[in-house]
């Protein structure tokens, strides 16, 4: 069996509204991390793992200088914020969401967690770190 | 901070507002923690605007973001101790002439008739669009390409998204408060860059790194540790609201004051760069067409981040506008249902509760059954767990008439005595009945626009009749 990550042991996230549009920017811990997902993290595997809110269709654009990947979900927020029934009306959730996406395992995986947390479980515990990286 | 010398070498903007309805303390803890040039409030999300129309409709003198003026009061001390400061939002929404007499009678009344309020009109379409789809705009869906002459509904508002070259004019004026309606969210710091350093409005580099600092603190404090994954130990209830150090070459420092909450670090700016974006090439205001792809992120010291490289073109030929049409009525209700086979139950519930309303006679024109707890939030990707004892119920519906959604607004309750046991939640009543107003994206031609600048003292505005 192959082994696989969760995006999120690798990238961060924030997702929005553009009117009927999703889009969730997904931003690798490190330059390794953004190598790795520019190969698995295609288009088609995001639309494939938000099949449940029917898209249009799924592009995804490149930030290499920030490490960062934009995928714009066309037509998935069931009519948007004005319209849409649900209770995401816009897309908030979809950050978190994408983040449970299961990755092709790298072999470098201690190079691409988020700084402090290469002893850690992958993506999940956070230390007192923040704090000091916070405090002002 | 440094100061300026003699040309001013940085220009510090924050932003204390990211929508109507933040927190109200928030602007004046930001003037008093850190002293900055400019304070932003940005309170115009796509909708506000509509909302704010049916507010005027009622009251000629309403149609404002109302929260401002507590926000206003709140800063005048700020205002009197701080020569340097200044106030740039778009609070004044559908009706800034009017905020503008409502700020002004603050202000005088505080001792400040002499502070010079700027007010930026010209947004407001709504009754030049007949004529404009006469002389041939059709005013295209900017998603569906449908012209507005196809959609047959009630258009409630109609406004163009201006830049920020009035907001420099007003400044350059002498307006210590810039009152505008809608303006593009980064042209709130557009403005006050052009003003303070007097670049020129081709200067696309510039621009752009103005553009993208207005971007980054538009939000508020979504880009200083708000909606960022890593939140425990960032004393989010303190969270400090972002500044941004511009520079004169348009490169910018995003920071927050000394001993508030949150982070500014790579992840937090990163995140807000890339917020409800398109395509990050592209990234369109009405002052300048943004290359985000050119963008580098340094983090400096702790809470400080650089931000350097943006590059612009010239901005679209058009301005972007959203209209806002009625589309009938909503009503959603919630209700927690228990026990071992609580999402079966709650999904039965749901149906039951739909098919009571087909039973009176509506066939309702959409309607939505979600259990919360078990994969409701994202559809499709989350699975409802093992062991699951409890899941909040929640329907919702839209429908043209309101006679439908208010029948069904009165169906929940009765599923307390007729429905299956273990449902809860009922003592918060019939889900109340709103109207819908749906968000229409457009554009319209630069030269149907006109943005239009009025220059006075607060007490000036004050005695000015409305």
């Amino acid at each position: 069996m192959t082994q696989t990550i969760k995006l999120s042991a690798i990238a961060h996230a924030r997702s929005g509204d553009k009117g009927n549009h999703a889009n969730i920017g997904v931003i690798a811990y490190t330059a390794a991390g953004y190598e790795h997902l520019h190969g698995v993290l295609t288009a088609e595997r995001v639309a494939r793992h938000f099949g449940g809110l029917a898209a249009s269709r799924v592009e995804r654009f490149e930030l290499p200088r920030l490490w960062a990947f934009n995928f714009l979900l066309y037509d998935a927020l069931a009519g948007g914020a004005s319209r849409s029934l649900r209770i995401d009306t816009q897309g908030k959730l979809l950050a978190t969401a994408v983040g449970e996406l299961q990755l092709p395992a790298p072999d470098n995986l201690a190079a691409m967690l988020k700084a402090g947390e290469e002893g850690g479980s992958a993506g999940r515990g956070e230390g007192g770190n923040r704090r000091r990286e916070s405090s002002s | 901070m440094k100061k300026p010398t003699a040309a001013a070498v940085t220009c510090a903007i924050a932003n204390a507002a990211g929508f109507l309805g933040d927190n109200l303390d928030a602007p004046r803890r930001l003037v008093e923690s850190a002293r900055v040039d400019y304070l932003t409030l940005e309170y115009l999300a796509e909708l506000t605007l509509s909302i704010l129309a049916r507010l005027r409709e009622k009251d000629p003198n309403a149609g404002y973001a109302n929260d401002f003026l507590d926000v206003l009061a709140s800063l005048v001390p700020a205002l009197r101790s701080q020569p340097q400061l200044k106030i740039v939002t778009n609070a004044g929404g559908m009706n800034p002439l009017a905020c503008a007499r409502a700020a002004a009678a603050l202000l005088n009344d505080a001792g400040l008739g002499d502070l010079v309020i700027g007010v930026v009109t010209g947004d407001d379409l709504l009754d030049r669009l007949p004529a404009l789809e006469a002389g041939g705009w059709p005013f295209e869906n900017l998603d569906t390409r449908q012209p507005l002459g196809d959609l047959g509904r009630e258009v409630v508002s109609a406004n163009a998204y201006l830049g920020g070259r009035p907001i420099a004019e007003a400044l350059d004026r002498g307006a210590r408060l810039v009152l505008t309606g809608r303006v593009a969210d980064a042209s709130l710091t557009v403005g006050p860059a052009v003003h303070a350093f007097g670049w020129k409005w081709d200067d696309w580099r510039r621009l752009a790194g103005a553009s993208v600092a207005g971007h980054l603190i538009e939000c508020g404090a979504q880009v200083t540790g708000g909606f960022y994954p890593h939140w425990q130990g960032l004393d989010l209830a303190r969270v400090g609201y972002p500044i941004a150090e511009l520079a004169a070459d348009g490169n910018c420092v995003i920071t927050k004051p000394a001993g508030t909450g949150g982070a500014v670090n790579r992840e937090t700016v990163a995140e807000q760069l890339v917020y409800e974006i398109g395509d990050p090439s592209h990234y369109l205001t009405p002052d300048v067409d943004v290359d985000f792809t050119t963008i580098d992120i340094e983090p400096l010291t702790a809470d400080r981040v650089a931000v350097r490289g943006a590059t612009g073109r010239p901005p679209p030929a058009t301005y972007k506008a959203s209209l806002a049409y009625r589309d009938g009525y909503f009503a959603s209700g919630q209700l927690l249902v228990y026990g071992d086979d609580c999402v079966a139950k709650a999904r039965a519930a749901g149906e039951m509760l739909l098919a009571r309303v087909r039973e009176a006679g509506y066939e309702l024109e959409r309607s939505l059954v979600e259990c919360l707890g078990a994969g409701g939030g994202v559809p499709g990707v989350d699975r409802s767990p093992e062991g699951l004892r409890e899941v909040v119920l929640r329907v919702t519906a839209a429908d043209p008439r309101r006679q439908a959604i208010e029948r069904f607004s009165k169906e929940f309750a009765p599923l307390a005595t007729s429905g299956p046991g273990g449902l809860a939640g009922y003592a918060s009543g019939r889900p109340p009945v709103r109207p819908v107003l749906a968000y229409w994206p457009t554009s319209v031609p630069r030269d149907a626009v006109s943005p239009q600048v009025e220059v006075r003292t607060a007490a000036e505005w004050a005695a000015k009749e409305g």
